[in-house]
């Protein structure tokens, strides 16, 4: 099973890299975008096939590990 | 005669100013210094603690994420629990965030560039072990070097460092006014360094290893590096002098 997991600033802590790239849509005329967050993609290959269980598990990785709660906020995508 | 005071420097992989720290402490200070590899599970008898810059673990994932999981990071915390007094510069100030030693986080430079200058400093307060030799408001010069030193807290946590007078230095102009031209991180409040609330752990941007010698042009961080021998020199537990 596969997991995964999208790590973002969260909303309200300025995201300078996704203003610089906004900035740069907006030059080459993609006016009609409000706004940019960048972010990390972590994909992670589980050995479990348990998809309740990997999903509690992923959690408790982010929760400790994979993001920094105090500025980032994160989702998980389980893939059978 | 009382044993010779020492001082244990952390050795990650990609710390990269552990010897420059270990100069400061046995030339400047005088006192004797332990090298601690991350692998290490206890500390060796020491009186304090230094988290040297660097990019440890390659800044992966987040800097000081993957370091403040190393062995040594839990008996640090231990030692800092037990009141052991711990500096953290840099790397060390971001790792100390990660392992929850002292509160909020780091996001990157707000200009997304990696900043290696001299800035000023203004000292916010004297009543902590690392800064007893200055004035309180005096503007010290001091290099930076990194690229995630904007410091974030929320709002609830930044009102109760600055009720509890933890924050140490910021970032200010050459005579001392705290502006937005100051600061050259986007840090939230202009903040450089800040203390834990029973005040035994500083986390500091700037590196005063680096200008603590007037070879280098720059004597200003003989200041905080002669106040923490003081403090360890004068063996008072940190509790008592934060209470006065």
């Amino acid at each position: 099973m596969k997991a995964k997991v999208s790590v973002t600033l969260k909303r309200g802590i300025l995201d300078p890299q996704g203003l610089a790239v906004l900035h740069a849509l907006s030059s080459l005329g993609y006016t009609g975008v409000n706004d940019v967050r960048m972010g990390k993609l972590i994909e992670l290959e589980l050995a479990t096939h348990d998809q309740a269980g990997a999903e509690a598990e992923v959690k408790a990785m982010c929760e400790r590990f994979l993001a920094n709660t105090i500025i980032e906020e994160y989702r998980i995508e389980l893939e059978a | 005669m009382t044993a010779p005071l020492r001082v244990g420097i952390l050795v990650f992989p990609g710390s990269n100013c552990d010897r420059d720290c270990q100069y400061a402490v046995t030339q400047v200070m005088g006192t004797k210094a332990d090298f601690i590899w991350h692998k290490e599970s206890t500390l060796p008898q020491v009186d304090a603690v230094i988290i040297p810059g660097g990019f440890s673990y390659g800044d992966y994932l987040r800097t000081g994420a993957i370091a403040r999981f190393s062995p040594v990071m839990a008996a640090v915390t231990r030692f800092a629990e037990a009141g052991g007094v711990v500096l953290g510069i840099c790397n060390g100030f971001q790792i100390l965030l990660e392992a929850g030693l002292l509160p909020g986080a780091m996001l990157r430079n707000r200009s997304l560039s990696f900043v290696c200058k001299d800035i000023h400093v203004r000292i916010e307060s004297t009543d902590t072990p690392f800064t007893r030799r200055c004035k309180p408001g005096q503007v010290l010069t001091l290099p930076i070097a990194h690229g995630e030193g904007n410091y974030y807290a929320d709002q609830a946590t930044l009102t109760r460092l600055k009720a509890q007078n933890q924050v140490i230095a910021r970032y200010c102009t050459e005579d001392g006014k705290v502006t937005l031209e100051a600061n050259p991180n986007g840090s939230l409040d202009n903040i450089a360094g800040i203390v834990n609330d029973a005040g035994n752990i500083l986390g500091l941007m700037p590196h005063p290893e680096r200008c603590a010698d007037a070879l280098l042009g720059n004597e200003d961080g003989r200041l905080l590096l002669l106040s923490l021998l003081d403090s360890l020199s004068s063996r008072i537990p940190v509790s008592v002098q934060r209470a006065r």
